[in-house]
């Protein structure tokens, strides 16, 4: 792991209503770094990708981003200073094409950042075939390549994706593996993801945090990784 | 016959066009923060009171117009910035807030500006089919119609502004959470949308005697046309003005000019019944 994290989280705590959640929630980032956040359904993991993104008021602890206190920004703010979010269930606009889709995520890394239109469409070819067509109307596969293309354009320093294999078929879930893999390679472009599927866990993550009751229970680094049965079994708590 | 045929389509476009003007402000606001703004007729009498006033003070009355309509906009910005803003995803309390801002604002202008003030009537200009003549100055009000429609489709569909507006509309988290400042989105189509009103009020200001209550004449006809049309502006306003008032001017020739309100209204009723979204509703529903 690289000496300078992109994103540290300490002591977060966060809840809906009266309900908390995220009971301490402690986990680093480095820079260029690929780490996933793993766990049983309902643990939270959705949560504190919300809460890094801003869309969840944190009721204590802090997050630092880039040498920077964000945990007071907007959902807005965060984005503009480069944080490109991927939710579960895509979220893509249905009724915008998929052009128009991406040219929202341009705000994504602020005016003056690099936009990537070409190297998106270089990386989801699919997209650049469909530019045209409601992204409502696209198949879940589609969507998923939209939603990252979405984030990608403005040239992110972080991106977070909630389940980007959830609902999608094993050789397109591969792909898009390829392709974060080679966006970070190419960008420099940290990644933090949540996933369930063992196969997207083992492709990608380079360590991964085990989510379980609002808590970072436990961390499989690179040499644990290798062994399925590890990684299998921390999902199953 | 001829006469006659233009006769109709010229009555139909004045329908038309006071529908269309009427609506679109409340559509827009409607269509993107789903606010039900029971202070529209108050931004219309913004505009007709500041053109009145501005062709008083000496300005040409085009000028006097975009004055009228800027001065709502800006208006609008200001109250979503300080009221509406509050009442998103409150549907009853921003009906409840809109409607006190408007008695305010009736009632104050009942105060300050007197019960009523001297119109500065139609501009002059007429022209003659066969037997019948016409105001120019009602021609004047349909192309602005079609004008104003023609400029929300680009600003809508052709520009960036565009773009951000409709992706907050459809999904206001998401687009917030790709960088898109939703706060200054919704207060910029308030703007827009409280401008068009005033725009409408400025139009019809010369053809109109003034009195602060004014606004009610546009109500009934801006959310009937909202109500058949839908939460689209778009694709709702045009088609939904354009049966309205092809209905109205039917009636009007057959039966007289409340025959021809009632039937417009019975109209709505009726499609209401059977497009409960309007027809913007029920075109995105066949196209899913
Ligand atoms: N909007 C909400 N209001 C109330 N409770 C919520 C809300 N969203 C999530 N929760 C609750 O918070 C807990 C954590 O949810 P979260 O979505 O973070 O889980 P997750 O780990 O992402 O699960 P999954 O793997 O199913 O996506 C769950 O118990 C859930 O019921
Ligand atoms: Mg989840």
């Amino acid at each position: 792991m690289s000496t300078e994290p992109v994103l540290s989280v300490t002591g977060l705590h966060a809840g809906y209503g009266p309900t908390p959640i995220l009971q301490g929630v402690e986990l680093r980032v480095g820079r260029g770094e690929i780490v996933s956040l793993i766990g049983r359904n309902g643990v939270g993991k959705t949560t504190i990708l919300r809460c890094l993104m801003g869309q969840l008021r944190v009721t204590a602890g802090r997050i630092r981003y880039l040498d920077r206190d964000i945990t007071r920004l907007t959902p807005d703010a965060r984005a503009r200073l480069g944080i490109g979010y991927i939710p579960q269930g895509r979220e893509v606009f249905p009724r915008l094409t998929v052009a128009e889709n991406l040219q929202v995520g341009e705000l994504i890394g602020g005016p003056k950042g690099r936009k990537l239109a070409d190297m998106v469409y270089d990386y989801f070819p699919r997209l650049q075939e469909r530019r045209g067509q409601a992204a409502g109307t696209m198949s879940g596969g589609e969507q998923q390549q939209l939603a990252i293309g979405r984030a990608l354009i403005g040239n992110p320093s972080l991106l977070l994706l909630d389940e980007p294999s959830e609902g999608i078929q094993p050789s397109i879930a591969q792909m898009i593996c390829a392709a974060l893999k080679s966006i970070r390679d190419e960008l420099g472009c940290t990644i933090l993801f949540v996933e369930q599927n063992l196969d997207t866990i083992m492709t990608l993550s380079e360590r991964c945090y085990v989510v379980e009751k609002g808590r970072i229970d436990a961390h499989i680094d690179a040499a644990q990784l290798a062994d399925r049965n590890t990684v299998r079994q921390s999902l199953l708590i | 016959m001829f006469a006659e045929i233009f006769s109709i389509l010229f009555q139909f476009a004045d329908v038309f066009a006071f529908l269309v003007l009427a609506a679109a402000g409340l559509a827009i606001i409607f269509g993107m923060m789903g606010i039900i703004n029971l202070a529209h007729g108050e931004f219309i009498t913004c505009g007709i009171y500041v053109t009145v006033a501005g062709v008083q003070q000496g300005l040409p009355l085009p000028v006097a117009q975009a004055l009228g309509a800027l001065t709502a906009g800006i208006i609008g910005v200001i109250l979503e910035r300080t009221v509406i803003h509050r009442l998103y995803n409150r549907p009853l309390d921003s009906i409840l807030a809109t409607w006190g801002i408007s008695l305010i604002v009736t009632q104050g202008m009942l105060v300050t500006l007197g019960s009523s003030w001297a119109g500065i009537g139609t501009p002059e200009g007429s022209f003659q089919v066969g037997e019948y003549t016409f105001s120019s100055y009602r021609l004047v009000l349909f192309a602005a119609a079609v004008l104003v429609m023609l400029a929300l489709y680009l600003l809508f569909m052709r520009t960036r502004y565009g773009v951000l507006a409709r992706a907050t509309m459809q999904n206001p988290q998401m687009a917030r959470a790709l960088g898109v400042r939703t706060p200054w989105i919704y207060a910029t189509s308030f703007g827009v949308g409280a401008a068009l009103a005033g725009l409408c009020g400025a139009l019809y200001a010369p053809t109109m005697t003034l009195i602060p209550t004014m606004g009610i004449t546009f109500i009934v006809e801006a959310f009937v046309t909202v109500v058949v049309g839908g939460a689209n502006v778009l694709i709702g306003t045009v088609p939904a003005a354009m049966v309205l008032g092809a209905i109205r001017t039917a009636l009007n020739a057959w039966q007289g000019q409340i025959i021809g309100q009632i039937g417009m209204l019975i109209a709505v009723i009726l499609v209401i019944r059977v497009l409960p979204e309007g027809v913007s509703g029920w075109l995105l529903r066949r196209n899913r």
